[in-house]
């Protein structure tokens, strides 16, 4: 048992996961309906890709992709800030979060 | 030694009042604007006079003694712009103008008889809203005027020739507000725009024959070439004489002539009286050297001349609105210019366009002062009995209608007497163009006199009780033009032919003699009585007189009272057919069926187009994700997948199964 704690994951592990992480993202944008749930999965999405960048970084030993990591952070809360103001301002107007509703640019 | 004349100050002063009173006139109080308006043609007037009396000095005082002078000019005088104007291959063009005899007179008669009306508008347009707007456009007037008159070459003469074009519209539609003002103002435009087409053309063909547009070298090339007749040179003056046709109102363009009184009565006076409508006259003496190389040209400008007199003479018998007989008198008596410029006699004819300056002037303005007395009207059957009401004008009138009668010694006797004397004297047809010029000189005794009797003799017929003399502004004009009505004429067409002689060429009428010319003198007079005696009988000893003409020939009275249908005729068979032209075929088939077409083809496609495009452009999230998506998957695909070597061993494949 020690011996498999002892042992590095492979990278591809790293990558899988990272693939699947950013798959349910990108389905979890597609099907849902509801607008929290499409921002929740560009979270996912940001993430996904936040960890193939750490893998790489460890298994290179470069420093860049943990400062991008840090970069895309920084972005993915800003956008939080605004995209959840948009939210709020779209239900004040609208009523209603469901993404196939809100078709118009115009009220 | 030559000294400097500034010419170009005569166009530029007017010009300057122009600009001034055109752009600030409104703001401006009204005395300043009436000092702009007066100033700068009294100005350009003392330059004229300025270089008259250099110009002119040679003549009266030993030549010898005075020529080393600085300030004496020789004539011709030339005046260059210094920046070229026009270089194009071989073709050069400057902006130049000339101070001659010929222009000298007519700079004269522009300005002076010019100024005089501006006083008088100051009178006459007094209270009227558009008055720095009058005087603007009549400064305007007078800049394109000087340089037409002052043009050294016919490109300049052009500017001039299009610009008082442009002035004449402008003040024939001053009172734009009304229809008839403003369709006028397009009538004179349009007509006129079909003799620049002539003109155009005759310079086109002089370039293309002479390489030049400048005056005095056309006339040294011809000069060179003496045995040069007929030919080009006459379509070249054809196309010279319909450009003067349509700006001097001969047949068959004189139509925008009468229409134009709907301008302002001292416009009627300066511009479609005494200045501009002679332009034509001038063009034809200014070019005379191509018209004496092409008897045909010449033959036909004096058979126009004629026409045009005794055809304008007799729609004037019988016309009620006093500014229109003027108008059918201007036209006939331009007539008489082109018969003397047809038979030759340039001098003649540039005598008899000074002295009409002088009193068709004087008469349109008497008219002015008449029509302001009684409140606007202009009918003759509504006047009466003014003399006593109006003394000075009814004096000046008197004047006016003894000098355009030819009576002796008024001014008009002696023009008109010297084009009657060189149409006499000139070729074969020359008693015909005679007894025409006669004939005519009748009608207008008559017609002006019925004029004189109809306004100001027997009783008033109407209750203008109001009717009071015009202010001095207007009646100082007046007496002025009556004095040069008088005495216009008294320096003789011998002198004033040998002085234009360098200019326009000699006199032909060496053949004549002096008892030839005086038995012709008394006959003119006599006639020109004889005209008087018919209107006193008709308009004063038996007034029932032309009730009973006109019925006993209603035809002929229907006839001139309509103008011989000539506006009738032109909306028959040019107007009427053009419109329809342009409706059937222009509008409806070309504009609305080819152009129309052709967009709403441009503009279905685009709505097609975007009908179908829209379907993209949802609205809808998910889809624009799904897109995304699928994208971004193509391009993976792309750029993963080794295309090169799937397709390679496709091919390997394929050939491989071929090969076996």
């Amino acid at each position: 048992m020690s011996s498999l704690f002892a042992q590095e994951v492979p990278l591809s592990w790293y990558l899988l996961l990272s693939a699947a992480l950013f798959s349910l993202g990108v389905v979890g944008f597609l099907i849902t309906r509801n607008l929290i749930t499409v921002f929740m999965s560009i979270e996912l999405m940001l993430n996904g890709v936040n960890l193939s960048f750490v893998t790489f970084a460890h298994q290179w030993h470069a420093v860049k992709g943990q400062i991008f990591v840090f970069f895309v952070m920084m972005v993915a809360a800003a956008e939080a800030a605004v995209g959840l103001a948009i939210i709020i301002a779209v239900f004040r107007a609208r009523a209603t979060l469901a993404v196939d509703r809100i078709d118009r640019m115009k009220l | 030694m030559n000294a400097h004349l500034y010419l170009w100050l005569i166009p530029l002063l007017p010009f300057t009042g122009f600009l001034i009173n055109g752009i600030l006139g409104r703001r401006l109080p009204k005395w300043l604007v009436t000092t702009v308006a007066l100033l700068a043609p009294l100005a350009a007037f003392g330059v004229v006079l300025n270089a008259a009396v250099r110009g002119l000095l040679p003549m009266f005082v030993d030549p010898t003694g005075i020529t080393n002078l600085p300030s004496v000019v020789s004539l011709p005088y030339v005046e260059t712009c210094p920046l070229p104007w026009i270089n194009a291959g071989l073709l050069h063009i400057d902006f130049s103008f000339v101070l001659d005899q010929l222009s000298l007179v007519m700079l004269l008669v522009v300005t002076g008889v010019g100024f005089l009306i501006h006083v008088y508008s100051v009178g006459y347009m007094g209270d009227d809203e558009g008055y720095a707007r009058y005087f603007s456009y009549l400064n305007l007037f007078l800049f394109f005027m000087t340089v037409l008159v002052l043009a050294g070459n016919a490109l300049v003469m052009f500017i001039g020739w299009e610009g008082v074009g442009l002035a004449s519209y402008l003040l024939i539609g001053f009172y734009f507000q009304k229809k008839s003002a403003a369709d006028a103002g397009k009538k004179a435009f349009i007509v006129n725009r079909i003799g620049d087409f002539g003109f155009l053309i005759g310079m086109f063909l002089l370039v293309a024959n002479f390489g030049t547009l400048t005056f005095s070298e056309i006339g040294a090339k011809l000069s060179a070439n003496p045995g040069w007749q007929g030919g080009v040179l006459t379509i070249i003056a054809l196309c010279l004489m319909l450009g003067a046709a349509g700006k001097s109102a001969q047949l068959p363009l004189y139509i925008w002539l009468p229409d134009a009184m709907e301008g302002p009565t001292p416009v009627s006076a300066l511009i479609h009286a005494a200045t501009m409508v002679t332009a034509g006259v001038y063009m034809v003496a200014r070019t005379h050297v191509l018209f004496d190389h092409s008897p045909v040209a010449l033959g036909l400008v004096a058979t126009v001349g004629a026409a045009t007199a005794i055809f304008a003479a007799t729609i004037a018998l019988v016309q009620n609105d006093i500014k229109r007989v003027l108008a059918y008198s201007t036209i006939s008596q331009l007539g008489y210019m082109f018969l003397g410029c047809g038979v030759a006699a340039y001098s003649a004819a540039i005598f008899h366009l000074m002295t009409h300056a002088f009193f068709k002037a004087l008469l349109f303005l008497a008219a002015g002062s008449v029509i302001h007395a009684i409140g606007g009207e202009q009918d003759l059957r509504k006047m009466g009995g003014l003399r006593k009401k109006l003394p000075v004008t009814f004096a000046v009138t008197t004047v006016g209608v003894l000098a355009i009668a030819g009576i002796f010694p008024f001014a008009g006797f002696f023009s008109k007497d010297a084009i009657l004397y060189a149409a006499y004297l000139h070729g074969t047809n020359g008693k015909i163009l005679y007894s025409v010029g006669l004939l005519t000189a009748l009608l207008t005794a008559f017609y002006m006199f019925r004029l004189w009797y109809m306004t100001f003799m027997g009783e008033s017929r109407s209750e203008n009780v109001h009717a009071h003399e015009s202010p001095w502004s207007m009646r100082g004009p007046l007496v002025i033009l009556a004095a040069l009505s008088v005495c216009g004429g008294w320096i003789g067409m011998e002198r004033f032919g040998a002085f234009l002689a360098p200019s326009v060429g000699v006199l032909p009428t060496e053949a004549g003699n002096w008892r030839l010319e005086l038995i012709l003198s008394v006959v003119a007079v006599l006639v020109a009585l004889e005209g008087w005696l018919i209107a006193d009988k008709f308009y004063r000893r038996k007034p029932e007189c032309p009730a009973q003409y006109a019925a006993a020939l209603p035809a002929g009275y229907k006839l001139l009272a309509n103008k011989y249908f000539v506006d009738e005729f032109y909306g028959a068979t040019i107007v009427k057919p053009l419109l329809g032209f342009s409706k059937y075929i222009l509008e409806w088939i070309v504009d609305v069926g080819i152009l129309g077409g052709m967009t709403w083809l441009l503009g279905g496609i685009a709505t097609l187009a975007g009908a179908i495009l829209q379907r993209w452009q949802s609205g809808n999230l998910r889809s624009y994700a799904a897109c995304l998506a699928a994208g971004a998957a193509a391009v993976l695909l792309f750029l993963l997948v080794p295309w090169a070597t799937v397709l390679a061993s496709l091919t390997t494949i394929h050939l491989g199964m071929a090969g076996h």
